[in-house]
């Protein structure tokens, strides 16, 4: 498994890397959820959006522009999510 | 030289630190980014303090070299839970960018490079409670630790110590940054063990 910190300080982990958390608040797997951004309206499933871990939140951006896509916070008793930086998001039945 | 070694005869060590609550010690530096890594020349650097009215002053690299730098060792705290002791940082005091100010507003939001934000009190800031650092254990700060410029505001959560310093905002009312409208605490003293919103 990949560390839960991004150490190399070069560049984002794979959206798929953030489906675990996103997972729990979903109810179902969203790796292939497909995530429109917010900013610049491109289109990419979740596992090839950029992740951020531990930053301290869960952060997804937009690999094209670096637009947040969502945040995600689990506190010890309550998970936040913001997907105000995603304008759609379409899961395949 | 301390005369007892960790663990001898049951002493205990007089050179041990009180860590804040829930807080482990790393030897290492990890790397915590809500964003890709900004990476801003010195030349292309420059600091930026608007007003509650809208007037700015800026400051350039050449301008921050100009201004007196101080040493400082200080222990950080991440809310992440390690905390690493006597980092060393050299940087100028966050008071002298206020000595011309007529700012009268009491809190702070800090801009980095990339577009992060978080606030904080201004009282928080001055008193030589805080640093725009330049410098990361005698040389340059690193890209991924947020160089060439950070806050180091070393009483909170790392956090607040933003990355790739781009400006203060002053604010008459205070305004959430980008984690602590969002779950995190507002304020962050790692010694109260404000790590969430509610805490
Ligand atoms: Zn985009």
């Amino acid at each position: 498994m990949n560390s839960p910190i991004d150490t190399s300080g070069e560049s984002a982990l794979d959206g798929s890397a953030a489906a675990g958390p996103f997972a729990d608040v979903f109810a179902g797997d969203v790796s292939a959820a497909v995530v429109t951004c917010g900013g610049c309206r491109s289109s990419a499933v979740f596992a090839e959006q950029h992740a951020y871990l531990g930053a301290p939140g869960t952060v997804l951006r937009c690999p094209g522009c670096d637009h947040v896509l969502a945040r995600l916070v689990q506190t010890p008793t309550e998970v936040w999510l913001d997907l105000s930086g995603s304008s759609s998001w379409r899961f395949p039945l | 030289m301390a005369i007892f070694t960790r663990g001898f005869g049951g002493r205990r060590d007089p050179d041990a630190v009180a860590l804040p609550p829930g807080q482990h010690l790393t030897e290492g530096f990890p790397v915590l980014s809500a964003g890709p890594t900004q990476y801003v020349e010195p030349e292309d650097w420059s600091f930026t303090l608007t007003t509650e009215t809208d007037e700015k002053q800026t400051w350039s690299w050449d301008d921050l070299m100009n201004l007196p730098s101080e040493d400082v060792e200080v222990d950080i705290h991440c809310v992440t839970r390690w905390s690493k002791l006597k980092s060393r940082w050299r940087g100028v005091p966050v008071d002298a960018f206020f000595e011309d100010s007529e700012s009268e507003a009491d809190y702070v939001m800090a801009h980095s490079y990339g577009g992060y934000t978080t606030n904080l009190p201004l009282e928080d800031l001055l008193d030589g409670k805080a640093w725009v650092v330049h410098e990361y254990d005698d040389g340059p700060i690193p890209a991924e630790h947020g160089g060439p410029v950070r806050l180091l505001v070393p009483h909170l959560y790392f956090w607040k110590s933003a990355k790739w310093l781009s400006g203060f905002t002053m604010m008459t009312g205070d305004e959430p940054g980008f984690w602590e409208g969002f779950g995190y605490h507002n304020y962050g003293d790692p010694w109260r063990e404000e790590r969430y919103a509610g805490d």
